[in-house]
């Protein structure tokens, strides 16, 4: 027995999947090009989803909501930024920054006080039945997306870079997008944020243990309902800051972008294992990744590449790359 | 002021449409091991997971030291003092044996906040709770992952042990170390309830017994009277012991 026994291979999975794509790509800068933008791409997917996997895998709630704390997140940001539109125009980075960080703190607070009425009147009445969370949280995303029509209308909505993050760094022949780098920066900050918290903390113990036995946890004295409630809107939050950074990317916002980036989602999440970060970390990146090279490659497979990408991975690992004990 | 710590009366249990308990009566005298003896599917699973509130009785009462505990959700019954060790140990597999003492340490943020001296007092218990702590817990052996739901059972002073099994399926010599170690929890005046298919084990820990049937209490009182009277166990326990 070894206390160190890393689970390594589906770490190996990202590089790999990289490496094997170099030859049919042929140019060294486009691969490059294509690799940051897929783990830039990833990151964001990954952000997005880390939230639902702690509810996913703790809560056993299917929150086919989700989505909707994503457009959420996006709309806020158009008004944030819509309204510090003399810091998002001037060419300075720090001085865009000082617009983008308040519309993702703002971001996340909305989509975590909307979660926290979400759990509370959507989704509590239907702990344990994942027929009726189904039904019930698609309902509540449609009632949101419709919410979300009355106060910002039924059109799309530009979400223009702020100028500073607009345009690319140059390694080599290779263009590396600034807003790609700062989503991998922002990517990494919430899995660093997310990991310590989750293996340096009791409350993060907590949540690992629920996760595997909910019903152990309460009979050693915790109030579980609690911590679900906590994960719940910080599921929300990080959707609301996943919505600001896929609607940047996207450079424009509609009611229905939620239940657009859903399915990607819901394929990160099963490719992960629910309930496992560093699974959904991977999970993302590995989608991100395939999207971009696909689009390269084989543009009319890019539609499904993840699906089959999925396929391959449940027939390595049928319960995930990192699944947990339960 | 009742020296008994936890009474159950007329204690009916339902699991949706089935009918497990049908009103059992138990008392469990305080500082003693009261044993709870019967066959596969009498229903003594069932009373565990109802005193510990993970299955609401349908009626009658339990109390623990006076106080009515019957309709009490299962994190206050727990914080009350009561510690419950479920047949499957409930070992959260893919946290460390250091982790999952921490979790049933309430009052300790850190590893560094448990009490040193308890601690020390689990590992001389448990050598393999020391031997393995910075160890998954799912790699543990199964006489392993017992002493380790039992450790974290006591990492803290609890009032009442719940104990479902603990010998089930584990070796003679860790079954002897687990009778030291119940001795030892016993002599420092913890209470215990201890369901046991294993007669052997029982008697030779039990002070008080209590057999069920059914999904009743059908004999209860001293363990050294059943002990000492084989058609009496014959009667009672069958070839199930």
């Amino acid at each position: 027995m070894n206390k160190l026994d890393l689970d390594w291979k589906p770490l190996a999975l990202v590089p790999l999947l990289a490496l094997l794509v170099l030859p049919f790509i042929g140019s060294s800068s486009t691969w490059v090009t294509l690799t940051v933008a897929g783990l830039a791409m990833g990151m964001i997917i990954f952000i997005i989803a880390s939230g639902l996997t702690l509810v996913f895998g703790l809560m056993d709630v299917l929150n086919f909501g989700h989505g909707v704390f994503i457009a959420l997140g996006a709309f806020v940001a158009t008004s944030v930024l819509g309204a510090m539109a003399d810091y998002t125009a001037s060419g300075s980075l720090w001085t865009n920054l000082l617009a983008v960080l308040p519309a993702m703190v703002v971001a996340m607070l909305v989509a975590a006080a909307v979660g926290l009425a979400f759990e509370r009147f959507i989704v509590r009445p239907v702990y344990g039945n994942h027929l009726k969370q189904i039904l019930i949280t698609m309902g509540g995303m449609i009632i949101g997306e419709e919410l979300i029509k009355v106060i910002w209308g039924p059109l799309q909505i530009p979400l223009p870079l702020p100028e500073g993050l607009r345009g690319s760094y140059y390694l080599g022949d290779a263009a590396v997008e600034k807003y790609r780098l700062l989503a991998v920066i922002v990517g990494l900050l919430v899995f660093a944020v997310l990991l310590w918290t989750l293996t340096r903390t009791k409350i993060g113990l907590l949540i690992r243990a629920g996760v595997q036995d909910r019903e152990m946890v309460e009979s050693l004295g915790y109030r579980i309902s609690i911590l679900f409630v906590g994960v719940f809107v910080v599921g929300s939050a990080l959707a609301g800051l996943g919505g600001v950074m896929w609607g940047l990317y996207q450079q424009n916002v509609i009611p229905q972008m939620g239940a657009q980036v859903n399915v990607l989602i819901f394929i990160v999440l099963i490719i992960g294992g629910l309930g496992s970060t560093t699974g959904a970390l991977i999970g993302a990146l590995l989608v991100g990744l395939m999207a971009n090279y696909t689009g390269f490659l084989v543009p009319k497979a890019a539609l499904f590449s993840n699906i089959v990408l999925m396929m391959a991975i449940l027939l390595w690992r049928p319960q995930g790359v990192y699944a947990l004990s339960r | 002021m009742s020296d008994n710590l936890l009474t159950l009366e007329g204690v009916h249990t339902h699991i949706g449409a089935y009918h497990i308990l049908h009103g059992v009566d138990l008392a469990v005298p305080r500082g003693q091991l009261t044993m709870l003896l019967g066959r596969n599917g009498a229903g003594k699973t069932t009373t565990l997971r109802t005193i510990m509130g993970l299955w609401k009785a349908s009626a009658g009462k339990i109390t623990l030291g006076g106080r009515d505990i019957t309709a009490l959700p299962t994190p206050q019954i727990a914080s009350l003092g009561v510690a419950y060790v479920p047949e499957n140990m409930g070992i959260f597999a893919d946290l460390t044996v250091r982790e999952n003492m921490l979790l049933a340490a309430r009052g300790a943020k850190t590893t560094a906040q448990i009490d040193d001296a308890r601690l020390q007092w689990i590992f001389s218990l448990f050598p393999a709770v020391e031997k393995f702590w910075n160890h998954p817990a799912g790699k543990l052996s199964g006489g392993q992952k017992q002493m380790l739901a039992v450790s974290r059972a006591i990492v803290e002073p609890r009032e009442l042990l719940v104990i479902d099994e603990p010998s089930k399926g584990l070796a003679p010599a860790i079954i002897n170390n687990m009778i030291d170690a119940f001795g030892q929890l016993k002599a420092s005046g913890v209470t215990i309830l201890l369901v046991e298919q294993n007669f052997n084990f029982a008697k030779r820990l039990g002070d008080t017994v209590a057999v069920m049937d059914n999904g009743r209490i059908v004999h209860a009182g001293a363990m050294k009277d059943l002990a000492e009277d084989e058609e009496l166990q014959h009667s009672l326990l069958g070839l199930a012991l």
